[in-house]
């Protein structure tokens, strides 16, 4: 009992001096430490844009969608419990996100407001031409054509219309921008990985008689390996300062200046906060991730010698 | 049995070359001993073999009752805590101050610091550099640098100190020097000293117990001051 006690006492002594030995490292092997510093910077500065230009991207795209919408014009003779059993049954549709029923006289108002030439043309007509409509959004976009056939069959429908063709090639089109941003994400976090890991290991690989040392002087293997872990987890966390602070503060310059949108009222842009600090997260997460796992590579390489 | 024991011990190489060769010796607590002969000769093999840096192919070397080479890899560090090494070329961590490298040696065990300062500052007043426990290795001489290496090898009081030529990277003063230290130690903590060299002056001076080792065998094996380097080799 009183073994295991001591056996744990001295096992947190190593543990905190290896996070002391970690710092002292840092310190004094300065260059080194910059070195991988600056390379975790720079490489989670084009993860950061590359992960805010693919969550915008994704969130314009949604939000185009959002917009694409189904119209159902109801039977002329339809009656107002029609047109009731209509949209209940519209609703009823497991692919049906929302239902918005538009009568003919909003249209009306609607279209006049809209154009002049409309409100003389309306206005000289006694009978409202128009048809009660019900708008229908679905919940996929994917979906939207077969809803469309759906929607046909149900009674006291006139007309069925959505953006046929063009809603579908859109449609794709937004399905491969997702996939290629989300690839390029992939492919540059890889990237980093990657680039991060050749540094530490370099670092590390001009280090590697220090870990001989240890070895002969009769440090463990965990003992060998935890400042240099940890050592990992700091200039990870160092690296990603400058990314974060370019994130928030770039990214907030951005949004203010472009007003909330790129191009056109069309493309809005993610609402800066909390999107900022979930990407500063991350990077912190991942730079600290990463600089560890390089350490822990890199020492295990060596400590086979 | 002795506290060292090589019992028919041999050692290839994977390239095939034999460093040592059906070699059996003996040696008690508290000897001092020279292991003497050409470079190639099997004497480094010798000397790591006693700290398990290379396991033999055949035969037992035994360190205090521990078969050195049954050791697992992960429980040789365990056994290096028992023995002092002092290398050539120091093996100095070269981030830290002199006391930070002797303290290494009992941090790494998990000691605590009330224990480890004493220890350290005791070890490097043996090796008489208690004034440069702030330095660098860098802003050592080389005879300081192998002090600092033997009181590391020397602050958890093993019971054998293997050196494996400790003044090849030194002039003969500063060998002098370190050569009274650690016969010093032998003498005052009663340390098992063995000591790989090729310093006839230094062996013929000692007159200590001497192993000569040629082609990977024992070739001779004298007692106290009865070695002559004019037989030798």
């Amino acid at each position: 009992m009183r073994k295991e006690v001591i056996k744990q006492v001295k096992a947190f002594r190593i543990f905190f001096r290896s996070i002391r030995d970690a710092f002292k490292s840092v310190v004094r092997n300065f260059s080194l430490s910059m070195a991988s510093i600056l390379s975790v910077t720079i490489t989670l500065i084009i993860v950061s844009v590359s992960i805010i230009i693919a969550f915008n991207v994704n969130h314009a795209t949604k939000d185009i969608e959002s917009e694409l919408n189904i119209v159902v014009y109801a039977k002329r003779e339809a009656t107002e419990d029609d047109i009731k059993n209509l949209i209940s049954e519209i609703d009823s549709n497991k692919l049906v996100r929302e239902t918005e029923y538009i009568s003919k006289e909003v249209q009306k108002t609607n279209m006049s407001q809209y154009d002049d030439t409309f409100k003389t043309i309306l206005n000289f007509l006694d009978e409202n031409p128009l048809l009660d409509s019900v708008i229908v959004y679905v919940k996929d976009v994917k979906d939207m054509s077969k809803v469309a056939e759906e929607l046909r069959e149900i009674p006291n429908v006139e007309t069925v219309k959505y953006g046929e063709g063009t809603v579908d090639e859109v449609v794709d089109a937004f399905d491969i921008i997702e996939k290629v941003t989300i690839g390029i994400v992939i492919a540059l976090i890889l990237v980093t990985i990657f680039l991060i890991n050749n540094t530490i290991k370099l670092t590390i690989y001009s280090r590697r008689s220090e870990i001989e040392i240890m070895r002969l002087v009769g440090a463990s293997n965990t003992a060998i390996k935890l400042p240099f872990v940890f050592e990992g987890l700091i200039i990870g966390l160092i690296g990603a300062i400058i990314p974060i602070c370019i994130t928030i503060y770039g990214y907030v310059i951005m949004y203010n200046t472009m007003k909330g949108h790129l191009f056109s009222e069309m493309l809005k842009l993610i609402k800066p906060f909390n999107f900022v600090f979930q990407v500063s997260g991350a990077l912190l997460l991942f730079g600290a991730l990463v600089g560890m796992y390089g350490s822990l590579r890199a020492v295990r390489k060596y400590l086979k010698i | 049995m002795k506290f060292i024991e090589f019992k028919d011990v041999t050692k290839t190489y994977s390239n095939g070359i034999t460093a040592c060769a059906d070699m059996s010796v003996g040696i008690d607590k508290g000897e001092f001993v020279f292991v003497i002969g050409l470079t190639a000769s099997g004497k480094s093999t010798f000397i790591k073999m006693l700290y398990r840096e290379e396991k033999p192919t055949k035969g037992i070397v035994a360190v205090g009752g521990v078969n050195v080479g049954k050791l697992r890899n992960r429980k040789v560090y365990k056994f290096r805590r028992k023995i002092g090494i002092v290398f050539q070329d120091f093996k100095l961590l070269p981030n830290l101050t002199a006391y930070e490298n002797v303290a290494f040696a009992l941090e790494c065990v998990g000691m605590k610091n009330s224990e480890i300062r004493p220890k350290v500052l005791k070890a490097l007043e043996i090796v008489g550099l208690k004034d440069k426990v702030r330095s660098f290795p860098k802003e050592l001489s080389g005879g300081e640098q192998q002090r600092v290496c033997i009181a590391r090898a020397i602050v958890n009081e093993p019971k054998l100190l293997v050196c494996d030529e400790p003044t090849g990277n030194l002039d003969p003063k500063t060998s002098k020097e370190v050569m009274d230290v650690i016969s010093q130690i032998n003498k005052d903590l009663g340390t098992t000293v063995i000591m790989a060299t090729h310093d006839k002056d230094i062996v013929n001076r000692m007159k200590k117990r001497v192993l000569v080792i040629s082609n990977g065998m024992l070739v001779g094996d004298y007692e106290k001051g009865s070695y002559k380097a004019s037989e030798s080799v």
